[in-house]
Formats: C-alpha cells, sequence, structure tokens
C-alpha cells in the first residue's frame, strides 16, 4: 500500500493564541448526535397536539353554540348548555381528567429522555475521550450542545403549550356564570402546561437530566434520577410553592369569582379567629336551629350558601383568600422565571463539572 | 521542542498512585514509544498529556510549553484512545462531519481518499466496522487534523497482523513524510522494533528508562529492544512468588 | 517463573451432561438486576406510604359521613361534604398511579436482554453451560413474578385507598360515588400486576428486537400507552355484555354506557334529546348548574318530561356486581399477551444469531 503523501502543512508556529473554533459548528455536530432523541420528543408532541386539535374543536363547537344561543332560558338553550357542562365535566381532558393529569409528564419524559444522553452517553460509551479531545474544547462543547438543545425544546413545547392554551379556553371564558355554564380557575391542573410553564418545565427536567448525566455517567440511571428530582418538584410546586408567588387576596364576600383561586377559607368572630375551614361541630349544633329553617326553601347554592347565612346571623364574618384569575400571566411569568434561573443554574453546573472534574 | 515535558508528573486514584514521579522530555520529530507491563501508567500518562486527566502532583505541557488540555494544546495534538471510540451509530460521513466540524483544521480530501484506498464505505455505521476498519478510520481522522503530535493509546492491540503493519505504516509515513511526532503506548515490543526512536519504559508507575533507542541499546548492550524492556522490567519487578 | 501445573481431569467428557440446574439462575438474575429491583422497592414503597397516608384520612372522612343520622341534616350534610372534598386531592394521584405500571415494566424489563445486546456481553452469557434459550426463561420468568407479587399486594393497597369512593349506598346518603368499574384508578389486586407484567413483556421483547436499552424503554412506553387507551375505551366497555333497563333508576353504581330513547317500539334518538324535542315538552328555569355531589346523567331530567308522551329512555350499563369478573377478564387478556410476548423474546434468543 503506497504511503499517501499530503501537502506540507502551512508554518503555524505563532498559533499560540489561537482564535477558537467557531460556536457555530457545533448546531450541526448537536443535530447529528442527537437527531433520533429530536425526532422522538418531535412525533409525540406532534401525536399529541393532533390529538388535542380533534379534542379541542368539537368542544369550542359546544361553547360557542352555548353562548350564542338566545333567549339563555329556554329548553334548546339549557340543552346547548347542559351539554356543553357535561363535556366540561367528564371530559377526558378535563381540569382533573385522565388526559390532562397524564399531560403533565410530557415534559419529564422528554426532558429527560434528551437531556440524559448528552453527557452520560458519551461518559458511558467512552466516546468522551474522542470528543474532548477535539479542537473545540470541552465545555465549550457542553456549552453549545445544552444551549442548543434547550432553546429548540423550549421553542417546540411552547408552541405546544400555546395549543394547550387553546383548548382550554372555553373552560374559563368570563361571563360563563350568567349563562349557568361551568367555570374552572386558571390556575387548575393545566396551569404547568401553559405557553409558559411548558417548556420552562421542559428546559428544568433537560438541565436536570444533564445533570444527572454528568454526575452519574450513565443513561438509564440518569433518566431514573431526573424523573424522580422533577416529581419531587413538581408535587412541591404544585403543592406549596404556587400559592405563593404573590399574596393572596382577602375578602369576606361569601362567593369570590368562580374563576378564582381559593387557598383558604376561615372565619372570625368580634375579629378574632374563630375557626378555619367548616365550623366544628360545637358551632354547628348552635346553627342547628337556623339551618333547619331554612330547609323548606333551600337557597340558590345550595347548603354552603346557607351555612354562610347562618354563620352571619351568629356574627361570624367568613374570609376567604384567593388569587384572582386576572393573576394568570404574572404567574405564569413568576414560575416560568424561576424554573429558568433553576436551568440555568443546573446547566451551569454541568459546565463547570465537565470543565474540572477528570475524566 | 519538546513535545511532552512532564515534571514530577503524579496521578493518584483513591489511594493507588497509578503515575508517580515522572519527569520526561521527549523530544520533537521522533516516534516515541511508552512500554511497560499492564498497569505501568501508560494510559494514565496518555490521558495526563492530552488533557483528559488533571495530575495530582507535577505539571506537564506540550508542544513546546502549552498547557496540557488547553486550546492551543488540543489544536496540535490529536488523540487516539484505546478501543478507538467512535460513535457507533453513525456513519463514517457523520464522523468525518463531525471532526471536520470540531476542529480548526482538518483535510477532508485526505481523509476521503485515504478511507476510499482503505475501501472503508462512508455510508456504513461506525459500529459495524471491523476492528481494523475502525481503527484506521480513527487514524485518518486523527491525521487529517494535521496535528503535530499523533498520540496512540495501545493501538495495535486489537487487530490482526497484517493490519497491525498497514496502521503502523501509515503511522511512520506521517512521520516521515509530515514531520508528525508520534507517541504511542504498546506492550507489543516486536512492533516497535521497526517504528520507534525513542523509549520511555514505565513499571509500576514509575519511570525506568527513557532515552532514545539507540542510544539505551548501547548503554545497556542489549541487541534487541524486546530484550532490553525485558531484562530493564525483569531487574526493578519485584519477583511475584507462586 | 514456574509454570502451573493442573491436575490430571477426571474424565467428564459426558455426551449428553444433566443440565444445569434451574435454581442456579435465581442468584444470577438478582446480582445483575439488583439495583432495578431496588428502585421498584424503593418507587412502591414511598408510594404505599403515602397511599397508607391518604388512604386513612379517606377512610376516616367516609365512616364519618355514613354513620352520621339522619342524613339530612346540616351537620352530616357538611361530614358529607368534607369526604366528598378529598377527592380533589386524591383524584390526581388516582391518574398518576397508572403511569406506574408502565414505568416498572419498561425500566426493569427493557435492560434484561438490550443490555446484553448492547454492551456485548451476550458473548459471556449465551456460551455459558446454562444455555441461552433456558437462561432466558429463567430470568425473565421469576422477574415477572417478583414484579407481579409486588405490584399485587400494591394494587390490593390502592383498592383499600379509593375504596370509599365506590362503595355502595353513597348515592343515597348524597355522598360523591362512582362506579368501582370506571374509578379512577382501575388498576386494582388483579390488573395492576397484570398490566405490570405486561409491560414487562413488552420491554423484553422490544429489547430483544430494537437491541438498545433506551430506545427500547421509549418503545414499550408507546406501545403500553397505545395500549391502555384502546384498553380503556374501546374494549373494556365489552368484556360482557351491557345490561339493558328502561327504568329511570340505573343503580347509582353503575358505570352507564350509552344511552338511547324509543317511542312506539323503534329508536328515537341517542344520547340527549335533539331541541325540537325540548322545546315542545320541557320548560327549564333559569337554575344554578350542578356542582359538585354525585354527577347526574342529564338524561333522568329529561325523562320526566318526556315520558308522558310516550318516550321510553332506555340504558345499557355495566353493574357494580360484575367487577371482579372484569378484574379477571383483563387480568387474563393481559397475562395471555405477556405469556406470548415472553415466548417470543425467547424464541428470537434461541433463533436468532447474534
Amino acid at each position: 500500500m503506497t504511503a499517501l503523501t499530503r501537502p506540507a502543512r502551512p508554518n503555524s508556529a505563532g498559533d499560540a493564541a489561537l482564535r477558537p473554533v467557531p460556536w457555530r459548528r457545533m448546531a450541526g455536530v448537536s443535530w447529528r448526535q442527537h437527531r433520533i432523541a429530536l425526532a422522538g420528543a418531535a412525533v409525540l408532541l406532534g401525536a399529541l397536539a393532533v390529538w388535542l386539535w380533534i379534542m379541542g374543536t368539537p368542544l369550542h363547537h359546544a361553547y360557542a353554540a352555548a353562548i350564542a344561543c338566545h333567549p339563555a332560558s329556554s329548553a334548546a338553550c339549557q340543552g346547548s348548555i347542559a351539554n356543553f357542562n357535561q363535556s366540561v365535566e367528564n371530559h377526558f381532558m378535563g381540569s382533573k381528567g385522565t388526559g390532562g393529569v397524564l399531560l403533565q409528564v410530557v415534559p419529564a419524559l422528554i426532558g429527560a429522555f434528551v437531556g440524559a444522553p448528552v453527557l452520560a452517553r458519551e461518559l458511558e460509551t467512552g466516546t468522551f475521550r474522542y470528543a474532548w479531545t477535539q479542537g473545540f474544547g470541552r465545555w465549550r462543547w457542553a456549552l453549545a450542545k445544552l444551549v442548543a438543545l434547550a432553546l429548540v425544546l423550549a421553542a417546540a413545547t411552547a408552541a405546544f403549550g400555546a395549543l394547550v392554551s387553546w383548548y382550554y379556553q372555553p373552560y374559563l371564558g368570563t361571563g360563563n356564570p350568567a349563562l349557568g355554564l361551568n367555570e374552572n380557575s386558571p390556575f387548575g391542573d393545566l396551569f404547568s402546561l401553559r405557553e409558559v410553564t411548558f417548556p420552562a418545565w421542559t428546559v428544568a427536567s433537560f438541565a436536570t437530566a444533564a445533570l444527572a448525566g454528568m454526575l452519574i455517567r450513565r443513561v438509564v440511571p440518569a433518566i431514573v434520577a431526573t424523573l424522580a428530582a422533577y416529581a419531587g418538584l413538581a408535587f412541591a410546586t404544585a403543592g406549596l410553592l404556587r400559592e405563593h408567588y404573590l399574596t393572596p387576596l382577602v375578602t369576606s364576600s361569601v362567593s369570590p369569582p368562580g374563576t378564582a383561586w381559593i387557598i383558604s377559607q376561615w372565619s372570625t368572630l368580634d375579629g378574632r379567629f374563630a375557626f378555619a375551614g367548616n365550623p366544628p361541630t360545637s358551632i354547628f349544633n348552635q346553627l342547628g336551629p337556623c339551618l333547619a329553617a331554612g330547609n323548606g326553601k333551600p337557597l340558590a347554592g345550595g347548603f354552603p350558601q346557607q351555612l354562610a347565612q347562618c354563620l352571619a346571623q351568629h356574627g361570624y364574618t367568613q374570609w376567604t383568600s384567593y388569587q384572582p384569575a386576572s393573576r394568570l400571566w404574572p404567574f405564569q411569568w413568576i414560575e416560568g422565571g424561576w424554573l429558568l434561573a433553576l436551568s440555568a443554574l443546573l446547566i451551569a453546573a454541568t459546565i463547570w463539572l465537565v470543565h474540572r472534574r477528570a475524566a | 521542542m519538546n513535545v511532552v515535558e512532564a515534571s514530577g508528573l503524579g496521578k493518584r486514584y483513591g489511594r493507588t498512585w497509578a503515575l508517580r514521579e515522572c519527569t520526561l522530555e521527549i523530544p520533537a520529530g521522533r516516534v516515541a514509544a511508552l512500554v511497560g507491563p499492564n498497569g505501568a501508567g501508560k494510559s494514565t500518562l496518555l490521558n495526563l498529556s492530552v488533557g483528559l486527566t488533571a495530575p495530582s502532583a507535577g505539571a506537564v505541557t506540550v508542544l513546546g510549553g502549552r498547557r496540557a488540555g488547553s486550546p492551543a494544546a488540543l489544536d496540535g495534538i490529536a488523540f487516539v484512545a484505546q478501543d478507538t471510540p467512535l460513535y457507533k451509530n453513525l456513519t463514517v460521513s457523520d464522523m468525518i462531519y463531525l471532526t471536520r466540524a470540531l476542529n480548526r483544521r482538518f483535510d477532508q480530501p485526505y481523509a476521503r481518499t485515504r478511507l476510499d484506498e482503505l475501501g472503508i464505505p462512508l455510508k456504513r455505521k461506525a459500529g459495524k466496522l471491523s476492528g481494523g476498519q475502525q481503527a484506521q478510520l480513527a487514524l485518518t481522522l486523527a491525521l487529517a487534523r494535521h496535528p503535530r503530535l499523533l498520540v496512540l493509546d495501545e493501538p495495535v492491540a486489537m487487530l490482526d497482523p497484517v493490519a497491525r503493519h498497514d496502521f503502523m505504516a501509515t503511522v511512520l509515513a506521517a512521520a516521515a513524510d509530515d514531520g508528525v511526532s508520534v507517541l504511542l503506548s504498546s506492550h507489543v515490543l516486536t512492533e516497535l522494533e521497526r517504528v520507534a526512536d525513542y523509549l520511555v519504559l514505565l513499571s509500576l508507575g514509575q519511570v525506568r528508562l527513557a532515552g532514545k533507542v539507540g542510544d539505551l541499546l548501547a548503554a545497556h548492550g542489549q541487541a534487541s529492544l524486546e530484550e532490553l524492556a525485558l531484562t530493564y522490567l525483569r531487574e526493578t519487578t519485584p519477583e511475584v512468588t507462586r | 517463573m514456574t509454570a502451573l501445573t493442573m491436575p490430571a481431569r477426571p474424565d467428564e467428557d459426558d455426551a449428553s451432561p444433566r443440565p444445569v440446574p434451574w435454581r442456579r439462575m435465581a442468584g444470577v438474575t438478582w446480582r445483575q438486576h439488583r439495583v432495578a429491583l431496588g428502585c421498584v422497592a424503593a418507587l412502591l414503597g414511598a408510594l404505599a406510604v403515602w397511599l397508607w397516608i391518604a388512604g386513612t384520612s379517606v377512610h376516616h372522612a367516609w365512616a364519618a359521613a355514613t354513620a352520621c343520622h339522619p342524613a339530612a341534616s346540616p351537620a352530616c350534610q357538611d361530614l358529607a361534604n368534607t369526604f366528598n372534598g378529598t377527592w380533589d386531592n386524591m383524584s390526581i394521584p388516582a391518574v398518576l398511579l397508572q403511569v406506574v405500571p408502565a414505568a416498572i415494566g419498561a425500566f426493569v424489563g427493557a435492560p434484561v436482554l438490550a443490555r446484553e445486546l448492547e454492551t456485548g456481553t451476550f458473548r459471556f452469557a449465551w456460551t455459558q453451560g446454562f444455555g441461552r434459550w433456558r437462561w432466558a426463561l429463567a430470568k425473565l420468568v421469576p422477574l415477572a413474578l417478583v414484579l407481579a407479587a409486588a405490584t399485587a399486594a400494591f394494587g390490593a393497597l390502592v383498592s383499600w385507598c379509593y375504596q370509599p369512593y365506590a362503595a355502595t349506598g353513597n348515592q343515597a346518603l348524597g355522598i360523591y360515588g362512582n362506579s368501582p368499574l370506571v374509578t379512577v384508578p382501575s388498576l386494582r389486586e388483579v390488573t395492576f400486576p397484570a398490566w405490570t407484567v405486561a409491560a414487562f413483556a413488552t420491554a423484553a421483547l422490544a429489547g430483544m428486537l430494537i437491541r438498545r436499552v433506551v430506545p427500547a424503554i421509549v418503545a414499550t412506553l408507546a406501545v403500553y400507552a397505545g395500549l391502555a387507551i384502546a384498553a380503556a375505551g374501546l374494549l373494556r366497555e365489552h368484556y360482557l355484555a351491557p345490561l339493558v333497563t328502561s327504568s329511570a333508576n340505573v343503580p347509582g353504581a353503575a358505570w352507564l354506557i350509552s344511552q338511547w330513547w324509543t317511542k312506539g317500539g323503534r329508536l328515537a334518538f341517542a344520547g340527549n334529546p335533539p331541541d325540537s324535542l325540548l322545546n315542545q315538552f320541557c320548560s327549564f328555569g333559569p337554575g344554578p348548574s350542578s356542582k359538585g355531589g354525585a354527577p347526574a346523567s342529564p338524561g333522568q331530567t329529561f325523562a320526566q318530561c318526556l315520558a308522558p308522551h310516550g318516550y321510553t329512555q332506555w340504558t345499557s350499563y355495566q353493574p357494580a356486581s360484575r367487577f371482579w369478573p372484569f378484574q379477571w377478564i383483563e387480568g387474563g387478556w393481559l397475562l395471555a399477551l405477556s405469556v406470548l410476548f415472553i415466548a417470543v423474546a425467547i424464541w428470537l434468543v434461541q433463533r436468532r444469531a447474534a
């Protein structure tokens, strides 16, 4: 076999201070290495988008029919309204419906399955010995990859989040109560699946997976660790953090707007705290005569209204702390903001580890 | 210029010193062989030189004073690790694309022509190539970067004699024609006979011998590299009693 | 260095050796999969603790609500509302529990064969004296059994936790009640392990076909999702032919499949009445929409104004008494599917050249 002769290398003796390899080169590198994972995410989001579209169109039609129907008290219009309410109550994708809850795992899955292999696969298979000895430099390589992938995921999931918001819009229509239509608080269970929070949660999951991959150095354990961490964070946010983003409003009127997110309720007597939530048995017994008296003619609003009236008659003031629906967008941005900060922190930690940690 | 300069270099994993008190000056323009039994510290020394690992003690600089692992060092050194890690699911042309994208210098025509000569199809996945083809692919990618220093970690351990011969011929041609310095580790001494003109002998994490092959052979009165290595290792390695 | 001499090997070259005993694989399987099994134990354990705590409070609330007399008094109504309110906290976990069988099956099952193929260790495992298909069988079946046992116990705990929501007699008391056939979660003592083993078998087969662990996990989750949706949406209602009744009072805990109306023995319309009929025969005042309590079937209110005009409402439903037959039917076909997938996987191990 003849040895191939190559042209003499130009004298690059003075290249001790080198121009770094341009950042844009990493676009093609990231694509080639992660195209299957990205395609998988695209297929998943695409299939779900088609499904949301199919489910959402009849819902919007039912809503439009119910709203446009006049006069509202006629039997036919009541039928349309009942139709819409029934679909809201039982719908697979309703705020507590099966589909709506299962969608919550999508950001976790996308982030974990796209993010974990970025570093863990290189370490597990040994190809880091190739990737980190190329001219690009290891921490720049990691930064370019992680940021580029995070941006792609954020864009795709933001578009999907907009679709979820579109789907959910009839549930939140203003003017609903006047017509007797069900209404829901936008802070319900689809809150984390909107235009801002869906990409924010996905990127947070991705960043967690990248860091887990760097620490654990094996892909499947990194995926499992990411899902566990995500679950913990999601439950903590939904259960504890979210209600405190802005100080809740407090009102003493008996019914806050139906779209509000009720945080807590309590009653006071003569300015001092009496009880939280429902009255204890002792007070209930005191209300006995009042409640029994009202049994003959049930009030609109049913028993809770009756209880409220009787409590008021006995001198109790009921307080409700709630978040009004108008705060949806501030809450979205607050949640998106801290998730973004967390993601940036996790990615920075990952890159620092790539830079520092001896192989 | 020295391609690799180490002073008091040491690397510790946990409580075990894989490499200790290593002081070397490997001159440029040579094919340097790093020789020693398994576990002697050869891979550790090479990993330190290319910046994959950081030293626990001492320092190592490459290519005339550049810090190992710095961008300047990475630019001038091409490394082929043990087991020639390639992305198994990417095609050969994908690997060419990656190497070109990640480096300042890449001679694509050379790479294409060479792979053509070797009969390695561009569209095949790297994981489906034979062991010899994978090694040749990794070497081609490394040489196409026009490095000053080519570092090879046990490159021919998995190759059959014919593949081994071709591989070393390529390495030699690069060294001879283009002035690429080569640092390679092996424990197949007979192979190194033909190619190496500088020797570093490692055992139990310490440098036992270093110098030009001709000088060493004359100084110790041995006829061949293999005899030299065996004699020296036998003298310094504690006898394993059964 | 002296050459080591070995004692002369006794003449053991049998032409037909006894197979290596099956029980040897127990330790092999444990050592190779102990991390995965440990994670499953940790997950089920954590969830079990939560279910225990939540379930205890649900049971207390339900016991208080049902023990209260008279049922229509305000104090008892309040207890009923408290119990209904517990559903808010329990409904979301009920849905999330549905993904547990998929996750367990996929993450335990995919590496069994795929990891060996991906890392090349099958070249060690399949050249040992045990023999490759026996090795595969002895691994897959015990793992499936262990998963089935653990998830059956877990399923029983889930059933206990959600049992108050499906209790008969709830509706009479105005408490939230639902058919046990559709109460989310539908995964119970029999179906929870059945779905887990089905996911495990799918993952093992996917691992053998795809030969890489992470793609096998993804494929398993996708197949499981499709299968679960098909079962919930299409299959489940047809396990046994639904009962049909024309009485207006369908037992409250029944699972309503569909409703239709006939007049004079012929089908008039299905579902809700058309607007024309409503305008003709029914008049409603403006009223509050129904909130909370048992979800009422709108058909019942329409029945009152349409029945005098000759319309009969028919309902097809599955009674709550069919809960256990349905469990066993679903468990049965899932088990058959699992056996099929595992058999195919083992056949592939035997047949397919590496």
